[in-house]
């Protein structure tokens, strides 16, 4: 599916949507434009399409196991290996999820159907993908992003992924292989491909847009949203005009971005390359490109001659999917609070205007789907602002074992941060072991560990003895070189066992000085 | 008791059930008769002895332990070689799937095996079910089993014939264009294609899934309708299977005629050989004479049915077997790259028939046509459908032959596929439209030959279909007693 064609009609939006912007996004737009944009007459314009994998127990047309990382080939049975005689049938669950998603996008949710996408591909064990074509599931929405722009969404269907091709060979590159291995743990795993209009104007707008449909996708429970494991794939469909032209110019697509970085990076590079093409020859030619990573830069995949002719026709394996209205209803209502509202929620608690990287912390804590963990540990009476920068950092960096930690847990260790019973980097540990284990404890932790704070007097006399053994250093500290504070601050944590806190430690370093 | 005397399955069931015959020598018998005859006939590719002697006791053992091992108690069936069976060969009639044992059984097995039938072995047919004589098979053809000159017909040729030579009382076969149909009316047998969606395709292997429907062969109408009740009811793992009962094809088979509307289908006589319409109009005449209400009628749209079907079934088919690639199970043929691997394997596993199939349907699909065949191909079947509807206002069944002549000679029709394809002119619609089809046999042609008289009902009226293939079945027998001298009825 492509968005960002010559033949979509017009300008990105319809009238509708352009007067709901407000003029901060009109601001912001204007500024994206200057930012990126490396000559001023020529428009980025890109359209994405988004493939998630459904967060299901099972997989799309049959009762396999849908996980990842497991042995290869053991999630497996007759229907996702494709065996003769075996039949597909379409998991409930799925279609919630994917409901959801169009709920969520402020899409039509209609009824529809499923197609069959023929083409050769050792990993796709049918030779074919059952997809949607003509009549997707959901159709027609938007996504608002945090700058106040908003992004059209054509269409999100459901579809089944295909398994994974590893080739073997000295290189690892497909054409120096001697061998290929074929995984169809995913194969059948559902997804849903969610392909916006080409409204994106550069590439830190489409990285905004990658940013927040995650964010959807994870507050909506259809997704992990984790780019790492391919559980969130995005390609882009790039093409340049000049700034004020109506016609949209002749677009790449570009496929193998695999992080929000590589998203960037290949398309500005796809800018730059096709405005140098149009102003050397006139135009682009369209075509399939693979970003290259290490090399920086797009090659060409196949053109559109060699594009494969897919042969959709109605899969007859498979009846029309017409969820009533009551089914309908029910996603809706488990769609529960888009990520705008979760940041209002989780800064309304920060009590006071949010300090620039606390905004930052709120977009990571509900990017991960953090949030309710921390908006419950709160209600429990954890310190909001220090419970909001220990899940952005600690949690957020082990999500898998952070989203089945129990929000009590969370909260007794934010609470004794918050009171002095934990050092920053005690309260850090006890969050590390609760993470490793699965939960458990804070107190029992600390207490087996030895933490605690030390008391004023006593750290007094530490820092007076460490500052007693190290004459030279503490001369030279005390002339005015600073970089010795870590010293000392090393050798008093030497000395407790970790156990001192290093803001105490600093101010008895300031105080002796004096 | 069936027609020439053999045990009916009901019978043999019933003596297995109430101890006086063990399944074990039921079973011990139909393998010495496949292994005494089977030699000519070729209608078994694989004979799985060992599986059914281990079956056939453990029916016994539960007659012995007092459990009842159901209504097919010790009965041998003989299946269609494109029904998957759980580490029995499973071949199609094609060298692709060489090797290949399915980890599963298809519902109908399943369903089978639970009703203490006894699965004895796989049954020849055109490769992929797409023939109409059992000649497209990669293993040879299957003869006749009264002419070992002539085809049993096809593509369930196997099935039909092991039914007729009276090695099995019950096979299975699959009717995507009438390949149940054509080949019980060649062999003399009885056979069936049910409403599609009334039997489960899950473990059928698929040549055009809109079509395919599994059914029953049989020597009795009886012993049909026994067997649709046992393989038919809903099944969650085909979504396009019906969430209903089965049918109670049984308890209207001596319901009898009176007052029924039959129409005679002037499309289903017309093409056909004089010898051949000769016995549907003497079916029709006996139908009347037992108080049925009989009239011609003409649904023109028939004549549309051949040439859809040559588009949505291959179209389907060239989807359908894409898997065979070589990658995952089946034959491979070694070469420098994957692609360059599947042309290889396809090449060297797929006969000309399928190759000719795929080729149409691929085409048929490709971007620009699609429309212009595909597309137009399924508004075709829009029409027939609405065309039944329409005459089923004014009918409750049609009849017609069930195929145009008698089994003809082996190599006949090989050299010349539109001819061949012409077999199925009478089957085709009921595949297109979905509706249920019984072929009955019908007296013989001049060649001494059967010939089937097919009965057409609307969708879901199998009952209703059952009951006039009973009568016709004891039309037939009255008119066979004074010609043979017989009076077994």
């Amino acid at each position: 599916m492509s968005a960002a064609g010559t033949s979509a009609a017009g300008a990105p939006g319809t009238n509708a949507d352009r007067a709901n912007r407000s003029d901060r996004a009109d601001r912001a737009d204007r500024e994206r434009r200057a930012d990126t944009t490396e000559r001023a007459e020529w428009e980025t314009v890109v359209g994405l399409e988004v493939h998630c994998e459904l967060k299901t127990q099972t997989k799309l047309f049959c009762g396999c196991k849908n996980a990842f990382g497991d042995e290869p080939n053991t999630n497996v049975c007759p229907v996702c290996l494709g065996l003769p005689g075996s039949l597909p049938v379409l998991n409930a669950f799925a279609v919630e999820l994917a409901m959801r998603i169009g709920e969520a996008l402020h899409c039509e949710v209609r009824p529809s159907s499923f197609h069959r996408k023929n083409y050769f591909y050792p990993d796709m064990p049918k030779d074919f993908q059952i997809s949607q074509y003509d009549e997707p599931i959901n159709v027609g929405g938007w996504l608002e992003l945090p700058d106040g722009s908003r992004v059209g969404i054509e269409r999100a269907h459901l579809e089944e992924d295909t398994g994974k091709t590893t080739h073997q060979g000295e290189t690892g590159r497909i054409h120096a292989a001697d061998y290929a291995l074929v995984d169809y743990n995913r194969a059948g795993v559902p997804l849903v491909e969610i392909v916006s209009r080409p409204d994106i104007r550069s590439s830190a707008q489409a990285r905004l847009y990658v940013t927040e449909l995650r964010a959807v996708l994870v507050a909506t429970g259809a997704s992990d949203g984790r780019m790492e494991e391919g559980s969130l794939r995005v390609d882009a469909n790039v093409s340049v005009r000049r700034v004020g032209a109506a016609a949209l110019g002749t677009r790449c697509e570009v496929k193998n971005l695999n992080s929000l970085r590589s998203l960037g990076r290949a398309i500005d590079y796809e800018v730059a390359r096709q405005v140098a093409l149009v102003e050397a020859t006139g135009t682009v030619v369209q075509e399939t490109r693979h970003w290259d990573e290490n090399a920086g830069r797009t090659v060409p995949l196949r053109s559109k001659e060699e594009a494969f002719d897919y042969r959709y026709f109605p899969e007859p394996d498979l009846v029309p999917l017409a969820p009533g209205s009551d089914w309908r209803a029910r996603a809706a209502g488990a769609v529960g609070l888009l990520p705008s509202a979760r940041r209002e929620r989780l800064a309304g608690l920060l009590g006071g205007a949010p300090t620039p990287q606390q905004v930052d912390q709120v977009h990571v804590v509900v990017g991960q789907g953090l949030d309710d963990l921390v908006v419950a540990a709160v209600a429990k009476g954890a310190p909001a602002g220090l419970a909001l920068v220990r899940a952005a950092n600690e949690l957020a960096a082990d999500i898998g074992a952070a989203l089945a930690l129990d929000a009590g847990t969370f909260g007794s260790v934010v609470e004794m941060e918050g009171r002095g019973e934990l050092t920053a980097t005690q309260a850090k540990a006890v969050l590390a072991e609760l993470l490793a284990a699965g939960g458990g404890d804070p107190a029992a932790i600390a207490a087996e560990r030895g933490f605690e704070a030390l008391s004023e007097g006593s750290l007094a006399a530490v820092v007076q003895g460490v500052v007693e053994a190290h004459p030279e250093e503490w001369a030279r500290y005390s002339a005015g070189e600073e970089k010795l504070a870590g010293f000392f601050t090393g050798q008093v944590m030497r000395a407790t066992g970790g156990k001192a806190d290093g803001k105490a430690v600093a101010a008895e370093l300031q105080r002796l000085r004096r | 008791m069936t027609a020439d005397g053999s045990d009916s399955a009901a019978a043999l069931a019933d003596a297995v059930r109430r101890g006086e015959r063990s399944a074990r020598s039921v079973v011990e018998a139909a393998l010495g008769g496949i292994a005494a005859r089977d030699p000519e006939l070729h209608a078994f590719l694989h004979v799985a002895a060992d599986g059914a002697r281990a079956d056939a006791d453990a029916v016994d053992e539960k007659v012995r332990a007092g459990e009842d091992p159901g209504p097919l108690a010790g009965v041998p069936v003989a299946l269609k070689d494109n029904l998957c069976t759980r580490g029995i060969p499973t071949t199609c009639a094609s060298r692709i799937l060489e090797g290949w044992r399915p980890p599963y059984d298809a519902t109908v097995v399943t369903r089978l095996r639970d009703a203490g039938a006894v699965v004895v072995g796989k049954t020849n047919l055109d490769e992929f079910a797409m023939g109409s004589s059992t000649e497209n098979s990669c293993m040879g053809p299957t003869r006749h089993p009264m002419d070992p000159s002539r085809v049993p017909g096809g593509s369930s040729g196997g099935s039909a014939a092991a039914v007729g030579a009276g090695l099995v009382p019950l096979g299975l076969g699959s009717d995507t264009g009438g390949s149940v149909r054509q080949p019980a009316a060649l062999c003399g047998v009885v056979g069936m294609k049910p409403t599609y969606g009334v039997v489960s395709r899950y473990g059928l292997v698929a040549f055009a899934s809109s079509l395919d429907q599994i059914g029953p062969f049989a020597r009795s109408v009886a012993d049909a309708a026994l067997l649709l009740e046992v393989i038919a009811g809903h099944d969650p793992k085909d979504s396009t299977c019906l969430d209903r009962p089965a049918p109670e094809a049984m308890r209207s088979l001596d319901v009898g005629v009176e007052g029924l509307r039959v129409g005679v289908c002037e499309e289903l006589v017309a093409d056909t050989a004089p010898d051949v319409s000769r016995r549907v109009r003497e079916a029709a005449e006996d139908l009347a004479g037992t108080g049925a209400l009989v009239e011609e009628v003409s649904v023109p749209e028939m004549r549309l049915g051949l040439s859809a079907y040559y588009l949505i079934a291959p179209a389907e088919a060239s989807s359908n077997l894409a898997r065979y690639d070589g990658v995952r199970y089946g034959l491979r043929v070694d070469a420098p790259d994957v692609a360059q691997m599947n042309t290889a394997t396809r090449t060297a596993g797929f006969g000309p028939e399928v190759k000719r199939r795929i080729m149409l349907g691929t085409y048929a699909l490709s971007a620009g046509y699609y429309d212009a065949y595909y597309g137009k191909a399924q508004r075709v079947r829009t029409l027939l459908i609405r065309a039944f509807d329409r005459v089923y206002e004014q009918f409750d069944v049609l009849i017609g032959a069930t195929a145009p002549t008698t089994a003809f000679a082996i190599g006949e029709r090989v050299a010349d596929p539109l001819t061949m394809y012409l077999s199925d002119v009478c089957t085709i619609p009921s595949n297109l439209s979905g509706h249920p089809a019984i072929s009955v046999p019908f007296g013989a042609g001049d060649d001494g030959l059967p010939v089937g008289v097919q009965v057409l009902a609307p969708a879901l009226c199998e009952e209703r279909m059952f009951q006039v293939a009973a009568a016709l079945e004891r039309l037939a027998a009255a008119r066979a007693r004074p010609a043979r001298g017989e009076g077994r009825r």
